[in-house]
């Protein structure tokens, strides 16, 4: 689409303006949730800053490109992210994530045991704990959780968000809950559970 | 096991997104195993630590302002258009405050209230529901002395269909406090005590019936404690119970 499009709203009260304001009504309420999601991303006030800077900006362009009465959502966090892995850290992020990244093996899931390592942990729960294991998740699995508890969208929302099958979200939200529960294992267990793709965040 | 293709469907069930003709069967089948229910339990546990969590970093007052100006650059409009603009923008700012703040306290609640009813459900599912098995609220109360930072009184059961069964220590959103078990015509019931001031939401007084989860629960405060009733019996048996203890207290 033609970004000089969006320009013309000077013109004043015009069908221009009332597409930008449109956006506005949109893009604003989204503003703090979109920080918060950019922060967990970059892992860095100033990136995140950027980035959310970033979004704004190729959103409003692409504004009519943006079909009204889909969802806006998961279109403008669907810009986010793809601005977010196209930048230096994304790709640096993206290239120790593994190929076959969704087909890995899936084992049988550990039953849970009423008192796990993990309840017994939340109980006492320390935010600052469960929020370091999900920084230290890959960034596949902290994006799709953050997606799904957070932003509490629907498998169908983070499908489109993702840009990959319903099917995948939901393998990929299982292995990412999996590895976050062995994060949150104590450490001696820790060493013997399988660690998934761990590691790809340490370059950062 | 039996239970193994419940379990690998578990965390979609819990996100919502089991089909809807599916979602009667798995609601029944979690209600009445143990195993699945306790796993659910946990499994929600982590939902909703996440959530709280995962709500961490807030832009800051300079960024905001500075995306603000950014978005939202409007140079040629009338003085008048603009101020009427600015009229409605701050309308809409104190009505968006004032629906989150209720929204909030909504939530808030309701997070309360399904905590408790799976503390509930957790708690009878278990092989060892109770810590203190005793019918005698003399020595059930004695038990709770420095375990929990606080006491109460429990209510005389003589010519009432209520029974004690036991008691243990119980935790909700990281407090501390008392779990007991009654029985009335073999419908278990329920009662948490725990001290007002360490719940993260405010919570008014009243009985409601949790009809997803098809229990009654009965709520209110006295003394600077916040009481639970709750328990698949009847309304008028969980007043009945309400009752016993607000006169007791």
């Amino acid at each position: 689409m033609n970004p000089g499009l969006r320009s013309s709203h000077h013109v004043d009260v015009s069908g221009a303006n009332l597409q930008l304001d449109s956006f506005e009504e949109l893009a604003i309420p989204l503003f703090d949730q979109l920080y918060n999601f950019a922060h967990w991303l970059t892992q860095n006030r100033d990136e995140a800053e950027d980035l959310v800077q970033e979004t704004y900006i190729k959103a409003l362009k692409g504004f009519s490109s943006f079909q009204l009465g889909t969802n806006f959502r998961a279109w403008i966090y669907r810009i986010l992210r793809n601005t977010f892995l196209t930048s230096r850290k994304g790709l640096k992020v993206t290239m120790t994530v593994p190929l076959d990244f969704d087909e890995e093996e899936e084992g049988p899931e550990p039953a849970i045991e009423r008192e796990t390592p993990e309840t017994l942990l939340l109980a006492r729960s320390s935010h600052e704990l469960l929020q370091k294991a999900i920084d230290e998740l890959p960034v596949h699995f902290r994006e799709i959780l953050l997606l799904c508890e957070v932003e509490e969208m629907s498998y169908q929302e983070i499908s489109e968000t993702l840009a990959v099958p319903i099917g995948t979200v939901m393998s990929r939200l299982s292995r990412a809950r999996q590895s976050l529960r062995n994060q949150l294992r104590p450490h001696s267990q820790q060493e013997a559970a399988p660690r998934i793709a761990r590691g790809t965040n340490h370059g950062l | 096991m039996v239970c193994e293709s419940w379990k690998a469907r578990l965390d979609t069930y819990l996100d919502g997104e089991v089909p809807e003709q599916e979602m009667r069967t798995f609601d029944s089948h979690v209600r009445n195993c143990p195993s699945c229910s306790a796993d659910a339990l946990s499994r929600v546990q982590l939902k909703r630590a996440i959530q709280a969590a995962g709500k961490r970093f807030t832009p800051s007052a300079e960024f905001r302002k500075r995306m603000q100006q950014n978005i939202a650059p409007k140079p040629r409009r009338s003085f008048r258009l603009r101020w009427m603009l600015a009229a409605a923008a701050a309308m809409v700012l104190v009505a968006g405050a004032l629906t989150s703040t209720y929204l909030g306290n909504r939530s808030g609640r309701d997070q309360v209230f399904s905590e408790i009813a799976d503390l509930h459900v957790a708690t009878l599912a278990s092989s060892s529901p109770v810590d203190v098995i005793s019918t005698d609220r003399h020595t059930v109360k004695p038990w709770f002395q420095g375990r929990i930072p606080f006491a109460f009184n429990l209510p005389e059961l003589q010519n009432s269909e209520f029974s004690l069964l036991g008691g243990r220590m119980t935790y909700l959103e990281q407090t501390p406090g008392a779990h007991l078990i009654y029985d009335v015509r073999k419908h278990h019931i329920s009662v948490f005590v725990f001290r007002e001031r360490s719940l993260p939401a405010r919570l008014s007084d009243s009985a409601l019936q949790r009809d997803k989860l098809s229990f009654n629960m009965e709520t209110w405060s006295q003394g600077g404690l916040r009481y639970f009733v709750i328990g698949d019996a009847s309304a008028a048996d969980i007043d009945g119970l309400a009752k016993l203890f607000k006169a007791a207290s």
